[in-house]
């Protein structure tokens, strides 16, 4: 064990300690408990950096199920890196920042909880190498993400933005499951390292697309990309702090870091290049268009986060061109796309974490993020106004700060773009330059209205329902640092260039000898270069633009409401509830013979007619053994129970008549020499018995039911049948040998499991996993019987609180 | 509920024990002879619920306060607890191990994992029936 796996499990192991504890310790220490956590995950993952950087690799293997290839290794690389330290040093920062900011009435126990959950769950997504867990992790970053976004539960707005990004987030992480099996299929391992190495082989796959389709899928989902981007608007009923870590600074960022590790896999497919280029560029542009019209802070910063991360996937498809060109001089412009998608999400994690907590700090102190009703509120909040001012003007790519540099990088990778001749780029590459600088005014108006609208112009106090004021001095501390941050980057990019990013180069770009030449050294000044003028064109296209905003808003009524994919997505859920519920009632009717009628068929379908098919229906009663006596006496009392109970007329009577059939089978159990299932037999025959009796006074008189005769018909043909099949199969097993035999555990159950009851050395050895999961399943059936009880005793509650 | 049954009473104070007994028996026993934890803990809540029947469900649960739901989840977690042991000494999930050790006065004795596997499942399996059994009885 080493100590990168407990980076992984940590949180998972606090998450636990959690609702144990959290009666014994305060309120407000469990979020501080959580922050030193997350703080000291940081400080160690800080401690790898030197290593790393050095191009080592630090991996652990644990074998999970090596009979199916699930392993969970650990895989501690430059990307991997990356992502961790974004995860658990935001992750620090929002927990401090959520100790100010939660009252402390709420249920903060659940909070915290659920932020470990998904802190664990994310790192496990960046540091996984093994693609099944990687997917269960990735899943279980959609889970938390459900929970804290319907934190507030009591919501209807809440209920309904977390069932939608569940339901887009998990709709994707299902096709990347099939991509990822698809991948098996064609490599042959389920590990990442072992993929890429053998990617010569699979490319030639006819598999090869469509898996690359799928997994992006479960990127673009995660990422928000366009059309799938309306989940993370609706996201933002989650508490501010939540919106801040997952939906600004790592969740989302899961499909980014989903593309920039399989690049090495899929980066030289034209197709692969064309969609996330094309997506990821058109995402920029429709999110900050669509951003400008928003009058809510917080949905602004959501169609902001969504743009951006539109910008950043481009970049890494843009950065794809250098896997296809292979290393030379001229691919290393294409590699620095690939390093500015890198160095951007991490300047975009530290000014848009700065802006959430800052719309987290107006909520908090005013009671609304509406626009219309702020204004003025610099000189009564100019901390608050410093934190917008500076993030927003990163955003925007102004100098001195950080947004400005990986900006810069961007324009420069999508006006080099159409000089490589591949991908028919030459006719095309020239408009990806042009996209980008009109999705860049409208970025740049967006932050004008962050600033403006909310700290210029005059104060609305008659729509203000608290004096505003500044916020309390905790809830500063965690947007201070992110700001200080988005100035040092500034004025030391290559720090972080060299110590950070080159290592996140070396793991995209595996195949290339010399990652030193790869990564670019950041100037801050580049001389008047293209990418220079279009920044300036676009602070003065912004500018004005921004001042005449109220002319050209009208264009915003030609997108009708109607014809949303907001309204797709709800008259889709609407016709699948109608539809299945027309389904539903169709076989789900209430009566128990109908559901046997169900189960019988599939068994006659699957396992009858799998004998037919095999042909190996056999008639071949034993025949060298005559019958004892009292074996007929037993079969005689069996066959007399079970008709028996046919005809019965009385409740009483059917059960004894069971009652009787069972016992008489566990006596078979005794004659044929099986104690083990006889004493099961005897004993749950008792107990249901005695279930029986309990529940007997609550059940009312057997009704004589009227069916028609058809009905009757068909079920008398069903029982037939399947009487007649399980009698087949019990003589056709006898002599089948196309199946496994089980033969192997007599041998096996003494020398490997030590026992020699191998009935028992089967379920405690060899099917344990079975046996675990058995015991999970009758947990939760008595759980499930508890609570319907309990429910119905306490005067059927019709709500469960 | 109130029987008043003298034969039964007096009866069951001896014949549980014996079951209970048995049922102890029959789980220990369950690697080398018929048995286990299943079956065992089967035994043990049939003795349990025979005391229940016998008495009223008060009287028992004044004797003897024991949650069942807590017993089942505690069972759960023992068998998944010692999946995870496993993982611990960095073996696959569910490994698991014996060996013959000497004890004072009982002599040579065989002790496995899986015992502790079993205990988990005797328990969910005490736990669940008796706490199914009881809240469909105590349902007034």
């Amino acid at each position: 064990m080493t100590v990168d796996v407990f980076i992984v499990l940590i949180p998972f192991i606090f998450a636990m300690l959690i609702p144990i504890f959290h009666r014994y310790i305060q309120k407000r220490h469990i979020g501080w408990f959580v922050t030193a956590v997350s703080l000291v995950l940081f400080i160690l993952l800080t401690t790898y950096i030197p290593r790393i950087s050095n191009g080592e690799v630090i991996t652990f293997t644990h074998e999970w199920i090596p009979s199916l290839g699930i392993n969970f290794t650990t895989y501690l690389d430059g990307l991997s890196l990356v992502f961790s330290l974004l995860i658990t040093g935001i992750g620090s920062l929002v927990g401090l920042y959520s100790i100010f900011y939660l009252s402390k009435s709420e249920q903060l126990y659940h909070f915290y909880c659920y932020l470990l959950l998904f802190m664990g769950a994310m790192l496990g997504v960046v540091l996984s190498d093994n693609l099944l867990v990687l997917y269960g992790f990735w899943e279980l970053t959609s889970v938390s993400s459900f929970l804290l976004i319907a934190f507030w539960h009591h919501r209807k707005a809440s209920r309904a933005g977390a069932r939608k990004s569940m339901l887009i987030t998990v709709a994707g992480g299902i096709s990347m499951l099939a991509g990822f099996l698809m991948l098996y299929e064609m490599a042959g391992t389920l590990s990442i390292r072992e993929i890429i190495e053998k990617v010569d082989l699979i490319q030639d796959s006819a598999l090869f697309v469509p898996t690359l389709v799928l997994i992006l899928l479960g990127a673009f989902t995660k990422s928000a990309q366009f059309p799938f981007y309306i989940w993370l608007p609706d996201a933002m009923e989650a508490p501010t702090p939540v919106s801040a870590y997952l939906h600004s600074a790592t969740m989302v960022k899961a499909g980014i870091y989903l593309v920039a590790r399989f690049t090495p896999i899929f980066g030289s497919e034209a197709i692969w290049f064309w969609l996330v280029t094309g997506v990821g560029l058109f995402t920029l542009f429709w999110g900050s268009f669509n951003a400008v019209k928003q009058v809510d802070l917080k949905a602004l910063l959501a169609f902001s986060t969504v743009s951006q991360l539109g910008l950043i996937m481009s970049l890494l498809g843009m950065g794809s061109v250098a896997i296809y060109l292979g290393y030379s001089a001229e691919t290393m412009i294409y590699t620095q796309a690939a390093f500015a998608a890198i160095f951007h999400l991490i300047n975009h994690s530290t000014f848009k974490g700065a802006l959430f907590m800052m719309v987290g700090i107006i909520d908090h102190e005013l009671g609304t993020r509406d626009i219309r009703r702020l204004g003025g509120l610099m000189s009564f909040m100019p901390l608050t106004f410093t934190i917008a001012l500076i993030g927003s003007l990163s955003m925007a790519g102004l100098p001195p700060f950080n947004g400005f540099l990986s900006k810069e990088m961007f324009f420069a990778a999508t006006l080099h773009i159409h000089d490589a001749s591949v991908f028919s780029l030459d006719y095309i590459g020239i408009l990806i330059p042009i996209i980008a600088w009109v999705a860049s005014v409208f970025t740049f108006i967006y932050c004008l209205i962050i600033v403006g609208k909310t700290f210029f112009g005059d104060v609305k106090s008659h729509l203000l329902d608290k004096h505003p004021h500044e916020a309390p001095i905790g809830m500063l501390i965690s947007p201070y640092i992110l700001i200080v941050l988005v100035v040092g980057i500034f004025f030391f990019p290559n720090l972080l260039g060299q110590y950070i990013l080159r290592p996140a180069m070396a793991s995209i770009y595996p195949s290339f000898s010399s990652i030193e030449e790869l990564t670019p050294t950041i100037h801050a000044w580049h001389g008047f270069s293209p990418e220079l003028w279009m920044t300036i064109f676009v602070i003065i296209a912004g500018i004005l633009l921004y001042r005449l905003l109220k002319y050209w808003k009208q264009i915003y009524r030609v997108f009708p409401q109607k014809f949303s994919l907001n309204t797709l997505f709800n008259n889709g859920i609407t016709l699948s509830e109608s539809l299945s519920h027309r389904f539903t009632i169709r076989y789900m009717t209430g009566n128990l013979t109908d559901y046997f009628v169900y189960i019988f068929l599939v068994f006659l379908i699957i396992v009858g007619g799998y004998f037919l098919y095999a042909d190996v229906f056999s008639w071949s009663p034993i025949q060298h053994e005559m019958l004892e006596v009292f074996e007929i006496v037993l079969i005689l009392i069996a066959i007399v129970s079970a008709v028996g109970i046919l005809f019965a007329k009385s409740r009483i009577t059917i059960v004894f008549l069971s009652s009787v059939l069972g016992y008489s089978v566990a006596f078979f159990f005794i004659v044929f020499r099986a104690p083990d299932l006889a004493l099961t037999q005897l004993v749950v025959e008792s107990v249901s018995t005695v279930l029986f009796l309990i529940c007997f006074r609550h059940l009312p008189e057997i009704k004589k039911e009227l069916e028609p005769k058809s009905k009757k018909i068909r079920n008398l043909f069903i029982s037939l049948t399947m009487g007649a099949t399980v009698t087949f199969v019990g003589f056709a097993v006898l002599y089948y040998e196309k199946f496994m035999t089980i033969s192997n555990y007599f041998n096996d159950s003494y020398e490997l499991a030590g026992g020699k009851n191998i009935v028992n050395t089967i379920l405690g050895d060899f099917r344990a996993f079975d046996t675990m999961l058995e015991v999970v399943v009758l947990f939760i059936a008595g759980l499930g019987v508890y609570t319907l009880i309990k429910l119905k005793a306490k005067g059927g509650g019709t709500d469960a609180n | 509920m109130r029987i008043n049954d003298v034969i039964l009473r007096t009866v069951v104070k001896v014949v549980v024990f014996i079951i209970l007994t048995l049922g102890v028996s029959l789980f220990f026993s369950g690697h080398h002879a018929p048995g286990g934890g299943f079956i065992g803990g089967l035994v043990l809540a049939s003795g349990i619920i025979l005391l229940y029947i016998t008495y009223d469900i008060e009287t028992v649960q004044r004797k003897m306060p024991v949650d069942f739901k807590k017993v089942a989840a505690l069972g759960v977690l023992i068998a998944v607890g010692t999946g995870l042991l496993s993982i611990y000494f960095n073996f696959p999930f569910l490994s698991h191990t014996d060996g013959y050790y000497q004890f004072p006065f009982i002599g040579e004795k065989h002790l496995t994992t899986v015992t502790l596997f079993e205990a988990g499942v005797a328990l969910t399996v005490i736990g669940t029936i008796v706490t199914m059994i009881l809240s469909i009885s105590e349902d007034e």
